[in-house]
């Protein structure tokens, strides 16, 4: 016997005036291997054709989907529902972004101006000839960006931060990974004085409080406070 | 509604897209991207095994050049390809991957010293030279001679769009996002920009630009299985096609990849048989060896595919609620390996299938992957019949790939697409002008304006989703991996009844924005069109070449189909799409028409000139290397091709210099 399953979802749409955020209820059967993807195309084709969320890879593996699905910022399509005791869902958008309509938020645009701020590209000063053999790299240092840059900019670790309810600027755990990436970046020539001075303040590196928030829910597994210290303490150093 | 004037548009931003888009910039142009959704999330960053260049760095790929890396590109397509770009692409493909590198893809690097491998499932021990140590690795993928496939974990894909999406930011590229091209403006055989929706206002916008370029992506979810991202579905070729005057190539030439997970379609790479995987089935049999005594489990994914399907028709599937599968075993790599090399597949596993594959195997079956069909392009990337329209990545038909193209060489065309075309594009757009005046630009935003309020008017009794899922079942079943004239032709006719029961639909919220039924009632009727493309030129290629397999016409037929399927949308009203083809030379050619080396022998009808070809080909060589001719002098004595100085300088490798 399949268990019936009821979603609650947080729908609203800001660009209609008239429009006020409601709590809709949709009732369905529970299938094997039901990922929060397929629940919401199931509602979208069979019960509220206008419902708006993001999904691209439906994997795991662009960072479009996440939401709130019972309290906890999470990826939509790598969550099933036969892994939760409870067979009654909310789902509402992932918080701190600008809200589209309904689940779908814009992550793109502020993880957009976050690779901006931390100035998130390799910077070096040497010309490079392309038909050249490429410059080697100690195996251990690529395997390390490698682990640093498996950030899919999700955006659960902003939804999960304590500090960025209080300041709206913080770049968060996504913003400090993306300094330690380049710093341990062989080909990125910045110095730890330049790296200040992107994050050396109480919206970079000095915000964090060490909630672990962003860490427990990271979908990578990223080890982020661990990288975050780290940060911290070279930056202190400095300052 | 607004309109936006700039040098170079270019539509998409995976990793085509964004690298041409470089190129563009870097030549000093006002250049805009625009992209369905944020350029991160594009269908590329799902790439998961590697991207082919022959460095010949390590070990197992010592004596690897570009001459390999054609050959194997050139059978891998069935003869289909069109050679002088498989030329471009794998004389510029270790250029690629080296500025991939400077611009930060962490590539997985040469460590020295001994290590063990799975080959053919028994444990080998790899040495690498001390002196290597610290260059990029690669790993083995199905059809090629060497190990060629340069990685990063299984998460290539995604290091690499980062890489180059930085570096678009890096040179301020404008890039905007969740905004979608529905039409294209044309004007006299001239593409002047795009007619583009706001997905979060529904506004719609004009872009005019002295070049446009496509770089959509594939057209994978026309089907019901597939590995695709939900947002490949081939928009970007359909609104070329609706232009009436560009032409679509091989788009039958549609991959069926062997090891999705079943039954969710999520993709686990060709590199879990590169790296000593094998498939087994209902008995834990591994099977391939039987069908493949040389190549095996690594045989080209078309053959792969068609034997798994074979073994399940001999009654050797594994029995599920939803249907037959087969097992792939990853669990004879031990589970360091698995964990390090392979991370996103144990979890992509343990999630959606609850299977851990340190020790279970995984559920598997063939599904569609990969769109080798797309907008017809030049070796420059544009198109023949309308100008100033360019295309490159899996959207193109450039074409290199043919009938079927090998693990590693799309990331990697994408990119080198993204060099060689984005240059020549940018090349286009420095020295066009475009006149076009702004009561043509209203009518052209007035027509799509008047055409989205038309279909929220639209009162029948059909949901568009249900229209959808029926298209996508009835290409699965009838225009899939097996193929044949009967169901080809019931396909055709249910995919023109289903375009016309896109007007009996309702759609329930009327609003212009935040409506996800109004995208699905203009995206659908265009992703039947692009479907119908698919099964007409399926129906009408009377020979099995690559992926596309006709059972009733088993033989791939040199004599009558050595050539390239076009189709296009002649009148708007049109039923079906007119079908031309364009002749392959086989004079041209630097590899004659001949056997794979994998899958049925003896199963080519000859074309007349093959054997003419072949020996002139021989006695070109054999004259040339007589006189201690380099092999670059023999390349280009057979098959002379063009391509930028700086592309076309010679690869250094270790070992053996620029020989
Ligand atoms: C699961 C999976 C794994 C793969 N693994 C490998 C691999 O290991 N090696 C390999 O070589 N290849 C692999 N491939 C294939 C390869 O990933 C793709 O062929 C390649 O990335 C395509 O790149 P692209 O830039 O052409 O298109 P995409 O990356 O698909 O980008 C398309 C872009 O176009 C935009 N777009 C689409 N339509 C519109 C529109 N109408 N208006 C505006 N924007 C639009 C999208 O938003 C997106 O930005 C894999 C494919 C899949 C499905
Ligand atoms: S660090 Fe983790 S949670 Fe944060 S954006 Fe990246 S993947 Fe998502
Ligand atoms: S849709 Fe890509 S991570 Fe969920």
């Amino acid at each position: 016997m399949s268990r019936k399953l009821t979603i609650n979802i947080l729908e609203y749409d800001p660009q209609d005036p008239s429009d006020r955020p409601k709590i809709v209820s949709f009732k369905m059967d529970e299938t094997p291997s039901l990922s929060f993807y397929l629940v919401l195309k199931y509602i979208k084709e069979h019960l509220e054709p206008d419902l708006a969320y993001d999904v691209v890879c439906r994997a795991g593996i662009c960072g479009s989907c996440a939401m709130i699905i019972n309290g906890t910022p999470r990826l939509a399509c790598k969550t099933l529902t036969n892994n939760f005791k409870e067979t009654e869902f909310t789902l509402a958008p992932l918080a701190g972004f600008a809200l589209i309509k309904d689940l779908s938020v814009n992550t793109g645009i502020w993880m957009k101006g976050m690779n901006k701020r931390v100035e998130a590209w390799v910077h070096q000063n040497t010309p490079m000839d392309i038909s050249k053999i490429e410059r080697k790299i100690d195996p251990d240092a690529a395997d390390e960006v490698f682990e640093l840059d498996r950030c899919i900019e999700c955006g659960i670790c902003v939804a999960s931060c304590g500090t960025k309810l209080m300041r709206e600027d913080f770049v968060g755990a996504v913003g400090l990974m993306k300094v330690a990436r380049f710093r341990a970046d062989p080909h990125d020539i910045r110095s730890d004085e330049e790296f200040y001075e992107l994050i050396g303040d109480d919206n970079g590196i000095f915000g964090c409080m060490s909630l672990m928030g962003c860490e427990d829910n990271c979908p990578k597994e990223l080890p982020l406070q661990n990288k975050i210290a780290y940060l911290r303490k070279k930056m202190v150093e400095l300052g | 509604m607004k309109i936006i004037y700039t040098d170079a548009l270019i539509i998409g931003g995976g990793l085509a897209g964004l690298r041409s888009a470089i190129a563009a910039k870097k030549k000093g142009l006002d250049t805009v991207l625009i992209s369905m959704v944020p350029v991160r999330r594009s269908h590329s960053a799902a790439a998961q095994g590697g991207m082919q260049a022959s460095l010949g760095n390590g070990k197992m790929s010592e004596g690897d050049n570009e001459d390999v890396h054609f050959s194997d590109t050139v059978k891998g397509s069935d003869w289909g390809c069109d050679q002088e770009v498989a030329r471009m692409f794998v004389q510029t493909a270790p250029k690629a991957i080296r500025e991939l590198a400077h611009w930060g893809v962490p590539w997985t690097r040469i460590r020295a010293g001994e290590r063990t491998a799975i080959i053919n499932t028994k444990k080998t021990i790899i040495k690498e030279d001390a002196h290597n140590e610290g260059l990029i690795q690669s790993r083995d993928f199905g059809g090629t001679k060497k190990w060629r496939t340069c990685y990063t974990a299984d998460a290539t894909g995604h290091t690499m769009l980062y890489a180059v999406a930085n570096e678009a930011n890096r040179l301020n590229v404008y890039m905007t996002h969740r905004k979608e091209a529905v039409s294209l403006i044309t004007k006299d055989d001239q593409c002047c920009g795009a007619v583009v929706r706001d997905l979060i206002t529904g506004k719609l916008g004009a872009y005019i630009a002295k070049g446009t370029m496509i770089a959509t992506g594939g057209y994978g979810r026309i089907f019901k299985v597939s590995t695709n991202a939900v947002i490949c579905k081939g928009t970007g070729a359909a609104i070329a096609l609706e232009t009436g005057i560009a032409r679509l190539g091989n788009m039958e030439a549609i991959q069926f990849h062997p090891t999705p997970l079943f039954p969710s379609g999520i993709l686990l790479t060709e590199g879990c048989r590169g790296d000593g995987g094998v498939l087994r089935d209902k008995d834990g049999y591994r099977f391939m060896p039987d069908y493949e005594p040389d190549k095996k489990d690594l045989a080209s994914r078309d053959v792969v595919s068609r034997r798994m399907m074979e073994h399940i028709a001999k009654g050797k599937g594994v029995k599920s609620p939803y249907g037959e599968h087969l097992w792939l075993d990853i669990s004879i790599l031990g589970r360091e390996h698995i964990e390090k090399n392979l991370r996103d597949v144990a979890d992509i596993s343990k999630t959606f299938a609850g299977i851990d594959p340190a020790t279970g195997w995984m559920p598997v079956l063939p599904m569609q992957h990969y769109s080798m069909g797309g907008i017809r392009v030049k070796p420059n990337g544009e198109s023949p019949t309308l100008k100033g329209l360019f295309c490159a990545g899996e959207a193109a038909c450039w074409d290199l790939h043919g009938f079927n193209r090998l693990g590693g060489n799309s990331v990697s065309e994408a990119v080198v697409a993204g060099m060689i075309i984005g240059e020549s594009f940018a090349e286009y757009c420095l020295g066009a002008n475009i006149t076009i005046d702004t009561d043509l630009i209203n009518q052209k935003l007035q027509e799509q304006q008047t055409y989205l309020e038309s279909l929220l008017k639209l009162n029948g009794t059909q949901s568009i989703f249900a229209i959808k899922t029926k298209m996508q079942e009835i290409m699965s079943a009838k225009v899939g991996i097996f193929r044949n004239a009967k169901d080809l032709q019931s396909a055709v006719d249910e995919l023109q009844e289903l375009y016309r029961e896109c007007k009996n639909i309702t759609i329930k919220n009327k609003k212009l924005h935040g409506n996800v039924e109004l995208d699905d009632a203009y995206r659908v009727p265009r992703m039947i069109k692009i479907a119908l493309c698919a099964a007409v030129g399926a129906l009408q290629r009377c020979e099995s070449r690559g992926a596309h397999t006709r059972t009733d016409y088993p033989k791939r037929d040199d004599a009558n189909f050595l050539n390239r399927t076009l189709t296009y949308w002649k009148h708007p009203d049109d039923p079906l799409p007119t079908v031309e083809y364009e002749e392959l030379d086989v004079m041209k050619m630097e590899i004659a028409p001949g056997f794979r080396g994998y899958g049925d022998k003896d199963n080519i009808i000859e074309h007349p000139g093959a054997a003419k070809r072949a020996e002139e080909i021989t006695r070109i060589t054999d004259e040339l290397t007589a006189k201690h001719a380099d092999r670059f002098t023999i390349q280009n004595a057979l098959m002379p091709y063009e391509l930028s100085p700086k592309y076309k300088a010679k690869n250094q490798r270790v070992g053996v210099g620029y020989e």
